[in-house]
This record gives C-alpha cells, sequence and structure tokens, in this order.
C-alpha cells in the first residue's frame, strides 16, 4: 500500500505530527508567523473529540495547556518569539511541577516586536535559559517540513518519558516552506504513552522517586487525589524549604534530562568522515550548509556538516571530539553568536570558530557559507 | 453532632499559614460544609488556587488540588474543566491575584461562562508580600505601597464579574459565616461560570495600617456595612451610602462553555 503524501506547510506538519502524537488538547493566542498551527487544530481536534480553546494571552494559552495535561490530555501550544517570553514563567512551572507538555514557537526576529514575518533563530537560547531558576531544557529545531512533523511526535514522546515541556523550534523559513512530507502509517512510528501511577490513590505520591527520576503522573479525575505547586516541593507534591529535600529534587529534576543525553540528543553527520572543515548548522540554514559543503567538496576541500537536530541539551560530547581533529568551525546562524558560544565552550579552543551571523530578515546563502569554509586555512 | 471538617482536610497539612483573625479559614469551613452538603467526591473535585495568602487554600483539602502561579488560576483551571468537563473546577484565591494579575483570565473566564466557581476572598491588600495596595484597596486607605494614602479608586469585583459575563454573582463577608457554604454550594450548582466575593480581614497588614484596634473592630464593620439585596429593596439610596450588598445579586441562565464545546465537537464529526 502507498503511503499517503501531501505538499504541506511546516506549520500545518506540525499540527499533523501532534495529532499523529495522540495531541488531544491545544490552547494558543494567535501569533505570527506560527498561526497556521492553531488554526489547523482548530479543525483537527475537535473531529477526533480533542479540545482546542485560543485563550485570552500567551500566558494562559500556557496555563490552560498545564491544566489540560494536568488532568490527562497531551497538549500543545504554538507560539512565537514575543508569545515565548510571555510563557517563560509558566515554562518553569512546567518543570518543576513536571507536567509534560509541548511549547512549538517559530522563531521570528527579535527582540519584542522584531520583525514578526523574519526568519531568525535567536530564540536558541531563550529555550535554555528564558525562565528563571536552574531546570531541565530540551529543545528540538527541524530543518525540513517532514522533520517539522515527525519532530513534534519526538517532543511528545520526550516530554511524556521525561515529564518535562519539551520545545520544537523551527525557524519562520522551515514553519512557513511548503515540501512534499509522506505521512507515516498508525503504529510505524513509537508514541510513548503516559507512565500511569501503578500504586492505589491511597500509596500515591505524585513525585515518588522510588519509582526512578521520572516517577508516574496521575491524572486529575482518575480517581487519583494529590496536590501540584510551583514551590519547592517533596514526593507527596507539598511545599517544603528543607535545604536537603530543595537541593535534591532540583538535581532530580535536572538529571532527568541529563542523564539521557544520548537518548536526546539527535543530530546529523554529513561528509564529517574525513572533513577538516566543519559547518554546524541547525535549522534552514543547513539546508545552505549542505549546499556549500557539496560545492567545497567539489573543488576539492575536505568540508563537512555536522547538523544539530537536538539544541538542548547540546550536542557537547559530539562537538569535543570533532575540535579534537579539525581545521576549524563555521557557524552560520540567523542570530548574532548564539549556537557559536556553545560551540567555542566546547571547542576550548582546540579549533577556530568562523561565525556567520545574520539578524537582517534575511536568510543565510551557501554562497556566503562557501566564503567562509575557504577562510579556513 | 457537630460538623466533621476533617473528613475533608489533609491529614498533617495543618496548621495554616494564615494570621490570627484572618477570615480565610472561616472561608475555607464554609467551602467544606458547601462541598458536603452537594456531597462531591474528592477525586472528581479540583480546587485550583493562584498566589497569596488565600491560594493556599487548596493545599488544605482533601481533593484534586492545583497551586499555580500568581493570577492564573483561572487559566490553569479552564484547562483542566476543557480536559474533564464532568470534573467540578473551584477557584479560590485573594482580590490583587483574581482582579490585577489575574484579572485578564478573570474576565475571560466570566466572559465564556464555563462551568466553574470562583471564589474570591477580598481583603482589599496583598497581604503576603505585606501589605501593598490592591486593586480592591479603598481610595485614601494606607498600604505599605501607598504610604500617604491610596490614590487609586478600587474595583467592585461583582459589578466586573456581571459586567464580564458572569451568570451567578454573589456576596458574603467573613463575618456572616453561616451563609458563606449556602451561597457557595449555590454557585457550584449553577451551571455556568459563578463567583462569590467574601469580604475578608487582613488584621496584620491591613488592619493595623488603618487604624482598626482589633479584628473583632474588623469584623463588626463587616457586619455594620452588609445589607442582604432583599433587606436593600426597601431602603433609599441615601440609606444605602456607604453600605455593601450581600447574597445572591446575579443569577442568569446561559449557553456554558464546555457544553458549547461538546456542540463543536458534534458538528467536527458531522461535517468529517
Amino acid at each position: 500500500m502507498s503511503k499517503k503524501v501531501a505538499f504541506l506547510q511546516g506549520n500545518e506538519a506540525a499540527a499533523h505530527g501532534a495529532l499523529y502524537a495522540g495531541c488531544n488538547f491545544f490552547g494558543g493566542y494567535p501569533i505570527t508567523p506560527s498561526t497556521e498551527v492553531a488554526e489547523v487544530m482548530s479543525a483537527e481536534l475537535p473531529k477526533v473529540g480533542g479540545k482546542f480553546i485560543q485563550m485570552e494571552d500567551e500566558i494562559g494559552a500556557m496555563a490552560a495547556v498545564l491544566g489540560a495535561s494536568l488532568a490527562g490530555s497531551k497538549a500543545l501550544t504554538s507560539t512565537s518569539g514575543p508569545g515565548l517570553s510571555l510563557k517563560q514563567e509558566l515554562i518553569g512551572y512546567g518543570c518543576i511541577a513536571e507536567i509534560p507538555c509541548v511549547v512549538y514557537n517559530v522563531m521570528r526576529g527579535g527582540p519584542s516586536t522584531g520583525m514578526p514575518t523574519g526568519p531568525s533563530q535567536s530564540d536558541v537560547m531563550c529555550a535554555k535559559w528564558g525562565t528563571h531558576g536552574d531546570h531541565p531544557a530540551i529543545c528540538l529545531t527541524p530543518a525540513s517540513v517532514q522533520e517539522t512533523y515527525e519532530e513534534v511526535i519526538r517532543a511528545f514522546n520526550l516530554s511524556e518519558k521525561y515529564r518535562t515541556p519539551v520545545m520544537v523550534m523551527p525557524d519562520e523559513i522551515v514553519a512557513h516552506m511548503r515540501e512534499r512530507i509522506v505521512f507515516p502509517e498508525p503504529g510505524e512510528v513509537e508514541v510513548v504513552p503516559r507512565k500511569s501511577p501503578t500504586v492505589t490513590p491511597e500509596q500515591y505520591k505524585p513525585y515518588d522517586v522510588s519509582f526512578g527520576d521520572v516517577p508516574p503522573l496521575a491524572s486529575f479525575g482518575s480517581g487519583y487525589k494529590f496536590h501540584v505547586t510551583g514551590l519547592n516541593k517533596m514526593q507527596d507534591g507539598f511545599p517544603t524549604t528543607k535545604a536537603e529535600i530543595v537541593q535534591a529534587e532540583e538535581e532530580r529534576q535536572v538529571r532527568k534530562v541529563d542523564a539521557n543525553i544520548d537518548d536526546i540528543v539527535q543530530f546529523e553527520e554529513y561528509q564529517l568522515a574525513d572533513a577538516e572543515v566543519v559547518v554546524v548548522a541547525y535549522g534552514s540554514t543547513s539546508r545552505s550548509a549542505r549546499y556549500a559543503v557539496n560545492v567545497a567538496r567539489e573543488q576539492g576541500i575536505k568540508a563537512g556538516m555536522f547538523r544539530i537536530k537536538t539544541f538542548w541539551p547540546f550536542p557537547d560530547k559530539q562537538i569535543k571530539a570533532l575540535a579534537a581533529k579539525v581545521k576549524g568551525f563555521i557557524v552560520p546562524e540567523m542570530n548574532l553568536g548564539m549556537c557559536a558560544l556553545e560551540i567555542e565552550r566546547n571547542a576550548q579552543g582546540k579549533a577556530p570558530i568562523l561565525g556567520i551571523f545574520r539578524v537582517d530578515g534575511e536568510p543565510i546563502n551557501p554562497d556566503q557559507i562557501l566564503e567562509k569554509i575557504k577562510e579556513v586555512k | 453532632m457537630a460538623f466533621d471538617y476533617d473528613k475533608w482536610i489533609r491529614p498533617g497539612k495543618l496548621p495554616h499559614i494564615w494570621c490570627p483573625g484572618c477570615g480565610h479559614g472561616i472561608v475555607m469551613k464554609g467551602l467544606i460544609r458547601a462541598m458536603e452538603t452537594l456531597q462531591l467526591k474528592k477525586e472528581d473535585t479540583a480546587i485550583v488556587s493562584g498566589i497569596g495568602c488565600a491560594s493556599r487554600l487548596p493545599g488544605y483539602i482533601d481533593c484534586c488540588t492545583l497551586h499555580t502561579a500568581h493570577g492564573r488560576a483561572a487559566a490553569f483551571a479552564t484547562g483542566v474543566k476543557m480536559a474533564k468537563p464532568e470534573m467540578n473546577v473551584i477557584l479560590v484565591g485573594g482580590d490583587g491575584d483574581g482582579t490585577a494579575i489575574g484579572g485578564n483570565h478573570f474576565i475571560h473566564a466570566c466572559r465564556r461562562n464555563i462551568d466553574m466557581t470562583y471564589i474570591i476572598m477580598n481583603n482589599y491588600i496583598y497581604g503576603m508580600t505585606g501589605g501593598q495596595f490592591s486593586p480592591c484597596t479603598p481610595t485614601g486607605a494606607k498600604a505599605s505601597t501607598t504610604p500617604y494614602g491610596n490614590p487609586d479608586p478600587g474595583f467592585d469585583i461583582a459589578k466586573l464579574a456581571i459586567g464580564a459575563g458572569a451568570t451567578f454573582v454573589a456576596r458574603g463577608t467573613a463575618f456572616h459565616a453561616n451563609q458563606i457554604d449556602k451561597l457557595i454550594a449555590e454557585a457550584i450548582q449553577h451551571k455556568g461560570f459563578s463567583v462569590v466575593e467574601i469580604l475578608d480581614d487582613c488584621p496584620t497588614t491591613y488592619g493595623r495600617r488603618n487604624k482598626y484596634k482589633s479584628v473583632i473592630e474588623m469584623m463588626n464593620r463587616l457586619k455594620e456595612v452588609a445589607v442582604p439585596v432583599k433587606a436593600a429593596e426597601k431602603m433609599t439610596a441615601e440609606q444605602l451610602q456607604g453600605k455593601v450588598l450581600t447574597g445572591v445579586l446575579y443569577k442568569e441562565e446561559k449557553a456554558n462553555y464546555t457544553d458549547e464545546y461538546a456542540k463543536v465537537i458534534e458538528r467536527a464529526k458531522a461535517a468529517k
């Protein structure tokens, strides 16, 4: 049987990926350039008995998503830079209360209103450092329409597996371009269900670490009664200021991601085997990078690309290994050097880093990247 | 036989954080009596709050309880109710939490007429942070951030709720303890968004700055200003000067949000 094929926009693919993953709640607020996700969800969710709500603001949308998730839904919100800034406090709430959900954020120019229709990659640091306090961060940066679909499914899986909010951050080019997409059959791609409690309601504690770093989450209205707060909490969910408990719980929350980096981090190695010059790219920029690497190879330059798919946690191990053997890194990105700082942190001076940083709302061309590749001696 | 509050209180969670003389405990007992009267199932009842002294209430009650972020109770609760429309969803909080930082969520919950009950404990002050003025602090009153008297006019929470579309609005006071459970029970039974404002007191951060010599004096003021709506009908405008109406102030039967969304699902499925 031939698979279903369509010609879709990145944002539309994101919505369909969410539906494949079993998303049954969407809470959103209109914002360019991510609104198409809300539009598709408003049409598709009720067909499968799911719920769509357009909230009064970005903060309310994030709150509704967290509330719905606690009541057992797989919940999604979509936004863009200014909305992401507004949602940050509650993203932190999701981290400390350990509520699975997916935040799909299309990167446009910023700060503030910036360039609402212009592409950007300047929210990647916001994904990790936007909310205050120490917390786990998972952020995926897809580079095509197909990958946006797949990464939204993976985001739902990771959010359930690690019981934490997960972000998917395409840049505006990926979100708005149209490409061929091949839909997987039902059951073809793994969909991770929520780890439900195996104990009775009387025995249940929402942060019971005897079940490991990711304790099972019951849902409101399923026979289980429990307390959830944004305060530092004990295993039973009630607030505490006891030093040793706060320290242990904070460390556990971060460890959920840090101890599972190999399970979470995905990347693509393109022409890396003998590469002397490595372009590190993500999102739509990686498409220009791939072209530049191909042209460089034709011209006899040993170039390759390390494409970041999981931006957070950052692929530290892989970049460290590359830094030990390459002549230099090229880092093209639509910001003033965010990923470049992470490469610098990992390269530890072992390889030079040449950045191509654009914040003018224009994509980075293959020519620009090729030029930089040639600069590495 | 004395009413058994323990049945609804989580073991080991008392004493509460509230100061001696605070009315929040009176409201909590009223809520418990209302839930007992209606025989609500604990596991099918969500109690949702924001941040502040009043918002600590859910932690003491043995239900599904959600202590959210400042001002966001109504928005979190909307997510819970949409996901599980069969649940009883009750919001509790203070005047600052509900009408300042949470004002937008509050008016839109009213507008949607989503079937939830919001109990606002109005003590005219931000108590937890030490007594800053709130949108409900009377003009001229002293707060830690109005050392020369409050220049702001205050909100009338009930009028705000009615204007925004809530379909059941009631007001009681912490002094009239026996009325609180009846108002809350009627609010919970009402299909749609119901608001119960309870005029409360904060002796610690409001009373001492505003020349109340004791909690009794603050409670007596609540007793004096409250006029039941029925009694008010026979009073002149002059007699009503400085008084506050109590009881059920507004009630209307109207389509509620989750029922309306169920129709959206039916229409979407039919169109498929």
